[in-house]
């Protein structure tokens, strides 16, 4: 049964998500942000672009400090390298990781929010809108791995 | 300086997570999305339960947070058609590659290089998206 559903076992994946979990509630603690990350993608734009999308108060209040959580996150993937050794090099093409992340950008924006975003700091904060995305975003996903399991390997 | 300290503490533990949990690299979510391994629902549950503890028990309990203005927990944004659309394209993108906007950042610091076309992607949709709604009136 559990290995139907969890072929790789499930302590890393629980110990991962507590500490995902942590690593979002820590900076909440202590000066009441969320920790959305698509959001640092548009607001690190706001330094180039004068136009009025990308200048929103929102952007320009937040874009000092989420720098430092970019580089939280890379550090964070850094530590596990050294501590554990470098996980295998993935072997998905480029051209789908650059396609992915185009979509993935542009549907955050219009959306509202991306994995962290909606999915864990939007749910936890009770936000129908985040439920609606988080449905709707979850369902497609899963429908076009399915699909596309069948024309790419 | 407080909110850019505890955001890179934050931010390490997050990025440390998701490499333990293998949500960095886009075969491990493809393998969930794929149903054939359901692991990141497990990781998405966890912190999700966490983060839901904290946000609702921290600010029920405390009028603001020690170092902010307020605990940014609402329920304000309306569904829009914007909503349902743009979730869609996510969905798309996230079925297609396996990455998402944490992932990609926290794969490049676990030595996964690939993933800064992912990265280079997400900034150009968050660009050409920024500037077709810089072309229409200001809205929220």
């Amino acid at each position: 049964m559990l290995e139907t559903y969890f072929p790789l076992g499930i302590s890393q994946y629980a110990w991962g998500g507590l500490l995902v979990g942590l690593g979002i509630s820590i900076p909440f603690i202590f000066t009441g942000l969320v920790t959305g990350v698509s959001s640092f993608y548009t607001a690190a734009w706001s330094y180039l672009l004068k136009g009025w999308f990308f200048r929103s108060a929102w952007y320009l209040k937040s874009r000092g400090w989420k720098w430092w959580l970019v580089a939280g996150l890379i550090s964070g993937g850094l530590l596990y390298a050294l501590a554990y050794g470098t996980p295998p090099v993935t072997t998905v093409p480029w051209w789908r990781l650059l396609l992915g992340g185009f979509l993935v950008g542009v549907g955050a924006r219009m959306s509202g929010g991306c994995t962290s975003g909606h999915a864990i700091c939007g749910l936890a904060s009770l936000e129908k809108v985040s439920l609606v995305a988080t449905i709707i975003f979850l369902t497609t996903a899963i429908v076009v791995a399915l699909l596309t399991e069948q024309i790419f390997i | 300086m407080i909110d850019k300290i505890t955001m890179y503490i934050g931010g390490l533990v997050f990025g440390f997570g998701l490499a333990l949990a293998g949500a960095t690299r886009p075969e491990i979510v493809l393998s969930f999305l794929r149903l054939e391994d359901l692991g990141l629902l497990l990781v998405i549950g966890v912190a999700l339960l966490v983060v839901l503890v904290v946000y609702q028990g921290f600010s029920r309990i405390l009028q603001k947070p020690p170092f902010g203005e307020a605990f940014d927990v609402h329920d304000g944004f309306p569904v829009t058609r914007r909503t349902i659309v743009g979730a869609i394209i996510f969905g798309l993108g996230w079925g297609i590659s396996g990455i998402c906007p944490a992932t990609s950042l926290a794969a490049l610091g676990t030595g996964n290089w690939p993933l800064i076309f992912a990265v280079i992607g997400i900034f150009t949709g968050t660009l050409i998206y920024g500037l077709i709604r810089t072309k229409q009136p200001p809205t929220h």
